[in-house]
């Protein structure tokens, strides 16, 4: 916490030993003002100038007139929730095996659930390309079957899924490791069953946190790049999500239809991040009621 | 967690089961299959394909760059931080949600933009590109991707660490004869050391790994602003004309996954090394 006295002082404060001098404090904030302007600001503002260069008229034009950019747009509204949905049952599976009961090869299991992170997207995307592709693993048979996952919409969700599979899980683990079991085992000892005990207790308890877990994890999934664009085969109207069409724009020299399609992405990441600042509130103040209750029903001891 | 109620909550072997099952399929089948597909080559033939030129010339880029980047996203993010945690200015709130941005935004939509940005022609090329600087299509363009991709990480591990410093020990600085900056380098910046590390760490590994935003606005100059990543992509493309399929491409991607791996250890290392710091 920041001290409170500061932030109540009205006028110039008193020459304190904590406190910097004026010239230092404004020079600073300027620049660091200056910095996140350059980094952050301009590059967000010229992707909307860009993209509405030639007129609003061709912006919807560049966006709803090609089928490709359209399919495109389709392409991630299916991927991503389906990436979504899969990573959610996972994560509220693996929270539940490891924060309500203790087996040997649990630390194993989180570091195998942040793995993921530390994968670059590229080799996310070729790992698939071994087991299905034509010359992979499952290549010839999967073939000889008629089934189409590499440069089909199933690869891109299961490349997709690679990369976010930690979101809802790491959010998930500390905040039910905090809740603790108490109130799962009353409602057992009442004679709840399983299912009961999880959408009568558990869901409502964990509902902020499992949110912000899916917003993390829709933002990368629908703003995935390396991953799918190894699986995907870039084929144009078939397999190129939103961050893939950007990219295929760009390289044929259509810069304003890639920046309109880029817009439609950073509108989704401006949103992502007004709805996480919401919900990450909410997410902490349960955590932290969750932390207190914890300790109060301790009775204090340590 | 007392052993009492282990298995009195239903639900320990479905969920269990599930989780694996799920891990097997997506993570660790995967995963597995690259490293056996490396083993396919023989060591010499291994060597060969990681240990070109060209090769050489992409892992220098690929960690150089996310080194100098890394290095500069520890002094921005750490004066955001600082900034962010210290002062009460107008517009505090907007700046703290604008660090999110840069993980909220997608790398391709990061690359265009530079791109665009720094071409001759562009907003910030204009002025910069007569000068020499040359920030699209160079290296120079990598590092700065990289950076905008990598200071968040830097200020979100700093700032609470930032916040939760007492006062108290400022004021005894101060006391004991101590100016502002004195106490800034013998005080603070120690104390903040474990947090800038991992900070640095956490934004270098993302540099190593980042792949949309670099391609597109580096332009995959060979041997000038190729990295490890669009090898990959590239031999894999090729692989279908060569007789030794996927294996070459699978070779640099061992380098790089053992690469991230290692990188993994430190962090965790450095995490559990910054935790006994605090005490």
């Amino acid at each position: 916490m920041a001290e409170p006295m500061a932030k109540t002082s009205v006028g110039p404060p008193p020459p304190r030993a904590t406190s910097d001098p004026a010239w230092v404090r404004w020079g600073l904030t300027l620049l660091a003002m200056t910095i996140l302007t350059v980094l952050v600001v301009i590059p967000v503002v010229s992707v909307f100038a860009q993209a509405f260069s030639k007129g609003i008229v061709v912006y919807f034009e560049n966006l709803l007139g090609d089928p490709d950019t359209r399919h495109s747009i389709v392409l991630t509204l299916t991927v991503a929730p389906c990436a979504v949905v899969l990573n959610v049952i996972f994560g509220l599976a693996a929270a539940w095996a490891i924060t309500r009961f203790r087996f040997s090869g649990r630390s194993l299991l989180i570091t195998l659930i942040d793995l993921p992170f530390s994968v670059s997207p590229v080799i996310a995307g070729l790992v698939f390309v071994l087991l299905f592709g034509m010359q992979g693993f499952f290549g010839p048979w999967l073939r000889a079957q008629g089934i189409q996952i590499l440069f089909s919409t199933p690869g891109l969700i299961l490349a997709t899924t690679f990369v976010t599979l930690p979101f809802v899980a790491r959010e998930l683990i500390p905040l039910m490791e905090a809740l603790g079991p108490d109130e799962e085992l009353a409602a057992l000892s009442l004679g709840a069953n399983g299912w009961q005990i999880f959408w009568r207790v558990t869901l409502p308890n964990i509902r902020w946190g499992l949110l912000y877990g899916v917003i993390l994890c829709n933002a990368r999934a629908m703003g995935e790049f390396g991953a799918v664009y190894v699986v995907s085969g870039k084929i144009a109207g078939q397999t190129c999500t939103m961050p893939l069409q950007v990219e295929q724009l760009f390289v044929g020299f259509n810069s304003p239809a890639a920046f309109a399609v880029a817009s439609v992405l950073t509108l989704l990441a401006v949103a992502t991040l007004l709805a996480k600042t919401r919900v990450e509130a909410l997410a902490r103040q349960s955590m932290k009621e969750a932390t207190q209750a914890r300790q109060e029903s301790r009775g204090g001891t340590p | 967690m007392s052993p009492i109620h282990r298995h009195l909550l239903p639900g320990f072997s479905a969920s269990l089961g599930f989780a694996l099952t799920y891990l097997t399929i997506l993570v660790i089948i995967p995963l597995s299959a690259c490293f056996l597909t490396a083993m396919s080559l023989t060591w010499s033939q291994f060597v060969a394909v990681v240990w070109t030129e060209r090769a050489r010339s992409a892992y220098a880029l690929t960690f150089g760059a996310s080194l100098i980047a890394a290095f500069c996203s520890v002094w921005i993010g750490l004066l955001i931080a600082w900034v962010l945690v210290r002062y009460e200015f107008p517009g505090k709130r907007a700046m703290d949600s604008l660090v999110d941005l840069p993980f909220a935004l997608p790398t391709a939509v990061a690359g265009l933009v530079f791109s665009a940005l720094y071409a001759p022609n562009g907003w910030l090329g204009q002025f910069l590109v007569p000068l020499g600087i040359e920030g699209a299509y160079s290296r120079l363009g990598i590092v700065i991707v990289l950076v905008f991709i990598g200071f968040p990480f830097v200020v979100r591990t700093v700032q609470p660490v930032l916040e939760s410093f007492d006062s108290e020990v400022e004021e005894a600085a101060a006391s004991l004869g101590a100016n502002r900056w004195e106490t800034f380098r013998r005080v603070l910046l120690p104390a903040l050391y474990p947090a800038l590390v991992t900070g640095f760490a956490l934004s270098f590994a993302r540099g190593l790994g980042e792949y949309g935003s670099v391609m597109l606005v580096s332009g995959n100059l060979r041997n000038y602003t190729e990295i490890a990543p669009v090898l990959i992509v590239e031999s894999l493309e090729e692989s279908q004309f060569k007789d030794t399929g996927y294996a070459e491409a699978t070779a640099i991607a061992v380098v790089l996954l053992v690469a991230s791996f290692v990188m993994l250890l430190v962090i965790n290392w450095l995490e559990r090394w910054s935790k006994r710091a605090d005490g």
